[in-house]
């Protein structure tokens, strides 16, 4: 008689190997991958901030530091690769996006979202849940904060397209 | 403004009205179609007939008008076409799908001289009846379809049919059968009138996602509507030579059905458990319009804290009203018009998950609610 046992490795056998009409998903379908975001654009973006800290004008202040965060995420957001199918070159565009949402302060992200269009809160929403898979130190309580404002804005769509989409981040 | 009837516990798979909607054909998620009749005094429903032909469960009913005859198809592979003997009983008519998967979802055309079903082999087969032989031959539309065939809606012109797929996509093909039938003139998507060339082929999201649960077209089929499990509204026109394509993706959970209800005006209905209104302008972009269901949460009858705390007493247990705020109960599976016709629609059916079929009156919410207007 079979052993009744918690194994459950029978689910990643992948039974449509067997199949020989098994869904193909066709590649040259979707958009074509971009290279991902340029480190160094965002980068320079991120470290921008210093320079404004000393100025006078405190209302300038506020607003060049927002604009610069604003500039980094909606540059890493535009060039998201979800299409590629290099691996490393999504985990460093995932690592940039990470590093750009944990140096936003709760206080700024409302301003910053409303910048963004449909498809970039989409992709935000992707890295968010990306995010989350691979937790640092403090990280899960600052995204989890992101998830708020971005599900505020996004409804659960988008957390539907999450879900749905082939192109991950 | 909403009319409900509820028929038990079980969901209802789908559901199709008879001409003069004094009857109603439903299934309960199960392999039995059943016949039901108003009764016009005190609003019951009385089961008149149940068509158990198929082994496994329905997936599709589909009543013509004018014919007055019933296509089911069901998992078990088959689809029988209905018809009312003489003796008052409905006879089942075996069509010829020659299928090895299973039957997802069926229609007559427009014409009621042919029916096209959905499957799950990864092809579309458009059935006809043979005179000759008397019974109902099909042919099969295959390339390029490459997975299963989720739903499907036909042209005005009865030679057009839309499909929508699991591999995100949407197809347009003739589906003009020789044998049967003359040509019809040339359409906005295409002159080519052999049988399952392919006219038009949609991506749900150039992001790759989302199975299409429903597609319809417009009432003039100068339009496409679909609706996918991304949450998105979609739009493909060909009204002006050549075909656009417009989408909207939603903060709601996906939608399961849309319907024109007007010219400009898309119904859709879904996992939200409530019908939304959506409008579309000239140049094709979407926009929400409002939530059909006015209906707000009850209160939970007052709970005093006397019986909260004699209920914590005598059960352990605090009473958690887990009610939803809209009519239906759970997602909606199948909508249907009442009264009206494709474009311009009085009436319209929904049936869900939760067993219930609601009947909604557009004209009555349209005054009744402030901030709806069908355009």
């Amino acid at each position: 008689m079979a052993k009744n046992t918690s194994s459950s490795a029978f689910r990643k056998i992948d039974v449509d190997q067997f199949n020989e009409d098994a869904f193909k998903e066709d590649e040259q379908d979707f958009r074509s991958p971009p290279a991902g975001p340029d480190e160094n654009e965002v980068m320079s973006f991120l470290n921008s901030y210093p320079f404004y800290f000393w100025s006078w004008y405190s209302s300038f202040i506020v607003h060049s530091v927002l604009g610069k965060y604003t500039e980094a995420l909606q540059t890493v957001l535009r060039n998201a690769p979800l299409g590629s199918r290099n691996q490393q070159v999504k985990d460093s565009a995932l690592n940039l996006t990470l590093k750009v949402l944990l140096s936003i302060k709760s206080s700024q992200m409302e301003d910053i979202i409303s910048t963004l269009d449909t498809d970039m809160v989409d992709i935000l929403m992707k890295y968010i849940y990306r995010g989350f898979e691979i937790p640092s130190e403090r990280s899960s309580g600052h995204l989890l904060l992101w998830h708020d404002k971005v599900y505020a804005v996004g409804g659960v769509g988008s957390i539907m397209r999450v879900l749905t989409d082939r192109q991950k981040a | 403004m909403s009319e409900r009837h509820s028929f038990g516990v079980e969901p209802i798979t789908c559901h199709a009205w008879n001409h003069d909607k004094t009857q109603l054909a439903l299934s309960l998620n199960n392999q039995d179609v059943h016949i039901y009749e108003q009764n016009k005094v005190t609003n019951e429903w009385k089961l008149m007939h149940t068509l158990s032909q198929h082994e496994l469960r329905v997936t599709g009913i589909d009543w013509a008008p004018r014919t007055n005859q019933i296509v089911t198809c069901s998992v078990d592979r088959n689809a029988y076409v209905w018809r009312l003997d003489s003796d008052g009983k409905w006879k089942p008519f075996l069509a010829m799908l020659r299928i090895n998967r299973a039957a997802t979802c069926v229609r007559w055309s427009p014409e009621e001289n042919k029916f096209a079903a959905g499957t799950g082999a990864r092809l579309i087969s458009v059935s006809y009846f043979e005179k000759q032989n008397n019974w109902w031959l099909s042919k099969h539309i295959k390339k390029p379809i490459k997975s299963t065939v989720s739903c499907l809606d036909w042209h005005p012109n009865n030679m057009l049919l839309v499909v929508g797929t699991s591999d995100f996509k949407v197809k347009v093909y003739s589906v003009y059968i020789k044998d049967i039938e003359d040509p019809a003139p040339a359409t906005s998507w295409g002159s080519k009138h052999v049988f399952g060339t392919p006219l038009a082929e949609f991506h749900n999201s150039s992001f790759g996602g989302g199975w299409v649960h429903s597609v319809a077209f417009s009432g003039d089929g100068n339009r496409i509507c679909w609706v996918a499990h991304n949450s998105s509204i979609n739009i493909a026109d060909a009204s002006n030579g050549n075909i656009s394509v417009t989408s909207l993706k939603t903060q709601f959970l996906p939608f399961n059905n849309c319907m024109w209800v007007r010219p400009d005006s898309i119904l859709v209905a879904g996992y939200s458990c409530c019908p939304l209104l959506f409008s579309v302008n000239a140049k094709n972009s979407i926009t929400f319009v409002c939530k059909l269901d006015s209906s707000q949460k009850k209160e939970s009858g007052g709970i005093s804290a006397m019986r909260k705390f004699q209920s914590l007493d005598r059960q352990a247990k605090v009473e958690v009203n887990t009610s939803l705020e809209t009519i239906h109960q759970n997602a909606i599976t199948c909508t249907k018009i009442f009264s009206g016709v494709n474009g311009n629609v009085a009436k319209f059916s929904t049936s869900g998950l939760d067993g219930q079929l609601v009947i909604w009156d557009l004209n009555l919410l349209e005054s009744s609610m402030q901030n709806m207007k069908i355009s």
